[in-house]
């Protein structure tokens, strides 16, 4: 018990708290019909994306790794899952509808017609063979970690080994997200193409209506925030983390302390990877939806933006950020927000929210790089006397920078 | 005697120049050994090669009572084998604390999974005071190393070469930046470390080689000028012409 209050966990256990919290609150509020069921599946989403977030905060905040694919995991997770979602979904329509007919189906009719209800759409009425373990839910969870765990350590084994590092190798996971996305929008990519998955929110077998189904969703992607932020900390705050701080400030220098910092960047990679993948697979029965356009290279750089403006090298500080900067953002392109007519002009925030998150990545950029997470290091007055080890006053008898970090 | 690494016909080029040409170099188990030469002569790169950042064009590289090649190992393959490298500026990692520093260099399991699974123990505790208290940073252990003066910053990250336990240690320019009294302390230091570990110190400045009151290797052109006493160098007229005349 000691161990778990020692001074290094406190960002932690003030962050489960927090978490826990909101949780209730939000349950409560959507109990009593105080929230409405898209605004419950707006939180549950935000979860998601503060899962994919702190992810992106592992690789980038701590390893110093730039990637910017990494919604492409969280995208294909959201397609594994869905592909289960989709298929037991319609399997129950099809048997219901063939039981209309009067005789029992025979499972050639059922097979026969799930995939023209499903492939219809791009004009195909046979099921793909990558489909083959859609029927069963336990495989394609697993898919949901194996595929893009897979891909990671594929492309990252590739990338890393041959030392390609900062922006090269930001560039090489924007064109891996841009070649996914560019393929699966054929339609004979076996994924209906540009129509993407859909009617995700559906649950087979579930009678539950949407107003129940999203408090699940909710619990589920706080439940996965909640764990995932305990393992990353006990990553992080332990010699793992000092290993890829390191990394990330001087990978040469760790090579001559004998650590293997390609594996290094690997298990990193890899690891997040997994992560967002889950978060997509949390996010998309929610969102209902998953198409192509999900993986496009701006959906990853809106992730970096998230890291940053929360403040890297600090776990609470991404899930911040992307909760602050997706909620604002579904507030101003909600269309809710008054426009400010300026007499020449009309500024229409649906159109005008972009360009004020430019700015503010620009801002922070300059003048907050330790973004919002560092406002709490200000308020929290733990701001280190930066005076490279010279004495704070001109007597020698005044206090020593050392005494005044104590 | 018994020879701990054995560099033999060695040949480096960049671009056309020979930066190593046909260097043969050994050392013994617990030996002190300075290397001096002008700039240019090819210094950096032996290290470079020992420690596996440059591949040599032809040569050999081996190390280890039961000789092995350093031509085939990765980085930090070397490293594990026993080889660590203190560069000319310090480089420690500024923003963890001294005793993160020491912490990471401590030998110990090296792979992502064996440093997942690690934990502090008591004996990690002892271990890292004494190193620091070895080099005079034991009250600086909670302190960012970024924060160090320059000399501390040299001491620490010897301190670091120390915990990694190394067999060969590979020192660039330790004194560089150093005032006397830290020139003297330093002189121990690495007197002291060559009592059980063999020790190559890369160094410009004379006096301090005299200090150290070991063999001298003088190197120019990437190849072998002269080697023994440093009296003994110094009278060679070769050497006087290339190098000691000049200052």
């Amino acid at each position: 018990m000691r161990a778990i209050l020692q001074p290094r966990h406190r960002s932690a256990l003030v962050f489960l708290a927090g978490l826990a919290l909101f949780t209730l609150c939000v349950t409560v509020a959507a109990h009593f019909g105080l929230v409405s069921t898209s605004f419950v599946k707006t939180l549950g989403k935000t979860l998601c994306l503060c899962l994919a977030a702190l992810a992106m905060d592992l690789i980038w905040g701590y390893a110093g790794i730039l990637s910017l694919g990494h919604m492409a995991f969280f995208a294909l997770g959201g397609y594994m899952i869905g592909m289960w979602l989709m298929y037991a979904r319609t399997e129950e329509i099809v048997i219901a509808s063939l039981l209309n007919g009067g005789l029992p189906a025979t499972p050639e009719e059922i097979s026969q017609g799930i995939a023209t209800q499903i492939f219809g759409v791009v004009g195909a009425s046979d099921l793909p063979a990558i489909w083959g373990f859609a029927h069963s839910l336990p495989l394609q969870l697993t898919l949901v970690v194996a595929l893009p765990g897979l891909l990671a350590l594929v492309f990252g084994w590739l990338a890393f080994r041959s030392r390609v590092t900062g922006v090269y190798l930001s560039i090489l996971t924007q064109a891996m997200t841009l070649a996914l996305a560019l393929y699966l929008f054929q339609n004979d990519s076996g994924l209906r193409g540009n129509n993407g998955l859909s009617g995700l929110q559906n649950l087979p077998g579930v009678t539950a209506g949407q107003d129940t189904v999203s408090v699940w969703f909710f619990w589920a992607s706080a439940l996965a925030l909640a764990l995932a932020y305990v393992a990353l900390h006990s990553i992080v705050s332990g010699k793992f983390g000092s290993v890829i701080r390191a990394i990330r400030d001087d990978e040469a220098r760790v090579r001559f302390l004998g650590y293997s910092v390609e594996s290094y960047k690997l298990f990193a990679f890899t690891l997040t990877a997994v992560i967002c993948a889950l978060a997509g697979a949390l996010y998309y029965p929610q969102a209902g939806i998953v198409n192509p356009a999900e993986l496009a290279p701006i959906a990853s750089i809106y992730l970096a933006v998230w890291a940053a403006i929360g403040g890297r090298g600090r776990l609470y500080g991404a899930v911040i950020g992307a909760a602050v900067v997706s909620l604002l953002s579904s507030w101003f392109t909600g269309g809710r927000v008054p426009s400010i007519p300026l007499g020449f002009a009309t500024i229409n925030w649906v159109d005008w929210w972009q360009v004020l998150l430019g700015l503010t990545f620009v801002l922070v950029t300059l003048f907050a790089p330790k973004g919002i997470g560092g406002l709490f290091d200000r308020l929290a007055g733990v701001h280190a006397p930066d005076r490279k080890g010279a004495p704070l006053g001109p007597d020698d008898g005044s206090l020593q920078e050392k005494e005044a970090q104590e | 005697m018994s020879t701990l690494l054995e560099v033999s016909g060695v040949t480096v080029s960049f671009d056309g120049f020979r930066a190593i040409n046909n260097l043969t170099f050994a050392i013994g188990p617990a030996e002190l050994r300075a290397i001096i030469g002008p700039n240019g002569a090819g210094k950096s790169t032996f290290m470079d090669i020992v420690t596996g950042k440059t591949r040599p064009d032809s040569g050999s590289v081996s190390f280890g009572e039961k000789p092995v090649s350093l031509l085939r190992m990765s980085e930090a393959q070397i490293a594990r084998a026993g080889v660590g490298r203190k560069f000319q500026r310090p480089t420690v990692f500024e923003d963890q604390t001294v005793s993160e520093n020491l912490t990471l260099a401590l030998k110990a399991g090296r792979s992502p999974w064996a440093v997942l699974g690690w934990s502090k123990t008591g004996v990690d505790d002892e271990r890292i005071l004494a190193l620091a208290v070895q080099v005079g940073l034991g009250d600086s252990l909670g302190r960012k190393a970024g924060i160090l003066s320059h000399g501390q910053k040299q001491w620490l990250e010897i301190a670091m070469l120390l915990a990694q336990e190394p067999r060969l240690l590979l020192v660039d320019e330790p004194a560089a930046g150093m005032t006397l009294a830290e020139r003297e302390k330093t002189t121990e230091l690495l007197v002291e470390i060559a009592k059980t570990r063999a020790v190559v110190v890369v160094e410009h400045d004379m006096e301090f080689v005299r200090r150290l009151d070991c063999r001298v290797t003088v190197l120019h052109e990437g190849a072998v000028l002269a080697e023994g006493s440093l009296d003994h160098v110094t009278k060679n007229q070769a050497v006087i012409d290339v190098y000691l005349g000049r200052g």
